[in-house]
């Protein structure tokens, strides 16, 4: 096993202000705009985002929740692995709000297949966009793209792409792992 | 990866006690799906489970029935009553019949203990068992534990006493094996000629004296006296029965604890539980039905992820 560092924590840094402005720019105020981190490992990019927004960008209010997809996949029974699940928690209702989707890395499409699946059942949002720090371009089994991305990222199928967040992994960094 | 260690369940006599923590740990994201505005997930649309009751249930039924709609499974309910049964038809027929129509999993209430096992060792299907005569009734178990898990933080070290019918009950029996597994003490208490001989080699003391129960416990799980499985008169009269074993206000209040208060149902009322005390904030009875919901979506969930 080898694996290669695609981005630094520094770029890494960069990147996430960037992401704060883009998100800024859409959305101003944040007053009809929802965030949703995507379980299990969306969540800390979903964090960071917000904390950067309220601390750097002066952000009154941010409504963060976060969403777990395991019981909306569509591999359930089919993997050798029992799907394990993670917490939900939106404590406010997304009807006619701006949903934006967050997480780490954007592979087949398939979790986001699941979690568009799974948002309603806490209301109509009117719109809803993905925001991703890493995207594994011509990797996609469904017509899905991101609306805000950190990085594209050419990797084939054998490759992993692992996202590490200082608060949970003890650095920020992301690796190209292959077998 | 964590899975239960069994494919059907058919008692917790079976389980160990990281089932049961996957178990509670699957019911705790079941429970917030079931407290959602649209309380239904789609993951279980390819499964088709049987309801097959050879013996009377409304809660247990209807809660299994919401379990697997909630999981979005298709569902077929068939009662002993109206069926074939009555024409003389054998149990593993019957069952082979429901079967071949592309049925995946079987919950199961039947009069004879060991109903469950039996069919798990012939036929090719997840088998729940919903009760089977005076052995076992594994999720009615689950919920009780989960529910003195959430009002009291934990289960282990709880002192708990199963109070009334043990002898003809399969909630005593299933609710001893889950909190024992667990590490709760647990007493007995009820007549002399309704709790079993040999009982103490579970594991558990008999108290016969119900006020000193009520002192010594954290929780009291109230049971039914269950008449229609009486073939001898147990006890004198039914009156003698609630003065000696009945729970009632002044009981409680003259404790120097506040004790949680649990019932199986059906309740009833005015014999081994007084009205007010089953309203009262110390009973837990409704939070029993709630929870029974999750613990089966649980059950089923995490039984259907091992069916291939």
């Amino acid at each position: 096993m080898s694996q290669r560092v695609l981005l630094f924590a520094k770029e890494i840094h960069i990147i996430l202000h960037r992401l704060a402005c883009q998100l800024l720019e859409n959305h101003l105020d944040f007053s009809n705009t929802v965030l949703i981190g995507i379980q299990p490992r969306g969540i800390y990019l979903a964090n960071r985002l917000t904390k950067l927004l309220k601390e750097d960008y002066k952000v009154k209010e941010v409504n963060l929740g976060s969403l777990d997809i395991t019981f909306y996949r569509d591999d359930f029974r089919r993997g050798d692995k029992i799907l394990e699940a993670d917490i939900t928690k939106i404590d406010f209702l997304v009807e006619k709000k701006k949903v934006v989707f967050i997480d780490d890395v954007l592979y087949t499409g398939r979790s986001i297949r699941a979690a568009l699946t799974a948002i309603q059942s806490f209301g109509r949002p009117e719109e809803i966009e993905l925001l991703t720090l890493i995207d594994r371009r011509f990797s996609r089994h469904l017509p899905i793209q991101p609306n805000y991305r950190g990085r594209q990222v050419d990797a084939i199928n054998d490759e992993k792409v692992k996202v590490m967040w200082k608060e949970n992994d003890g650095e920020d960094a992301v690796y190209l792992v292959s077998n | 990866m964590s899975e239960l260690s069994v494919n059907h369940l058919l008692g917790i006599k079976y389980l160990n006690k990281k089932d049961i923590e996957l178990i509670f740990e699957t019911a705790d994201h079941f429970k917030e799906v079931i407290n959602r505005s649209i309380k239904k997930v789609p993951t279980l649309r390819d499964i088709t489970i049987a309801n097959i009751f050879f013996e009377n249930s409304t809660r247990t039924k209807l809660s299994f029935e919401l379990a697997e709609k909630r999981l979005s499974a298709d569902v077929i309910n068939f009662s002993a009553s109206q069926s074939s049964v009555k024409k003389g038809e054998t149990l593993i027929d019957t069952v082979n019949n429901i079967l071949s129509m592309k049925v995946d999993m079987v919950v199961m209430r039947h009069p004879n203990p060991g109903a469950g096992i039996f069919l798990s060792k012939h036929v090719k299907a997840s088998i729940i068992n919903a009760g089977d005569g005076a052995h076992e009734h594994p999720t009615q178990a689950l919920l009780d534990s989960y529910s003195i898990k959430e009002k009291l933080g934990d289960v282990g070290s709880k002192n708990v006493v199963i109070v009334g019918d043990i002898l003809h009950s399969r909630v005593a029996l299933s609710n001893i094996f889950a909190l024992k597994l667990q590490g709760a003490n647990v007493k007995v208490c009820g007549p002399k000629t309704l709790i079993p001989k040999y009982i103490e080699s579970l594991g558990v003391e008999v108290e016969t004296n119900l006020k000193k129960a009520l002192e010594w416990c954290d929780v009291a799980n109230m049971l039914r006296v269950q008449n229609e499985r009486m073939d001898v008169s147990y006890f004198p009269t039914t009156r003698e029965y609630t003065q000696q074993f009945g729970v009632n206000k002044t009981l409680l209040d003259n404790l120097n604890k506040e004790i949680v208060i649990m019932h199986p149902g059906p309740i009833n009322r005015g014999v081994e539980i007084t009205s007010d005390v089953a309203d009262s904030n110390q009973s837990i009875i409704l939070e029993q039905v709630e929870n029974g919901v999750a613990i089966r979506m649980a059950v089923i969930y995490l039984l259907a992820s091992k069916i291939k």
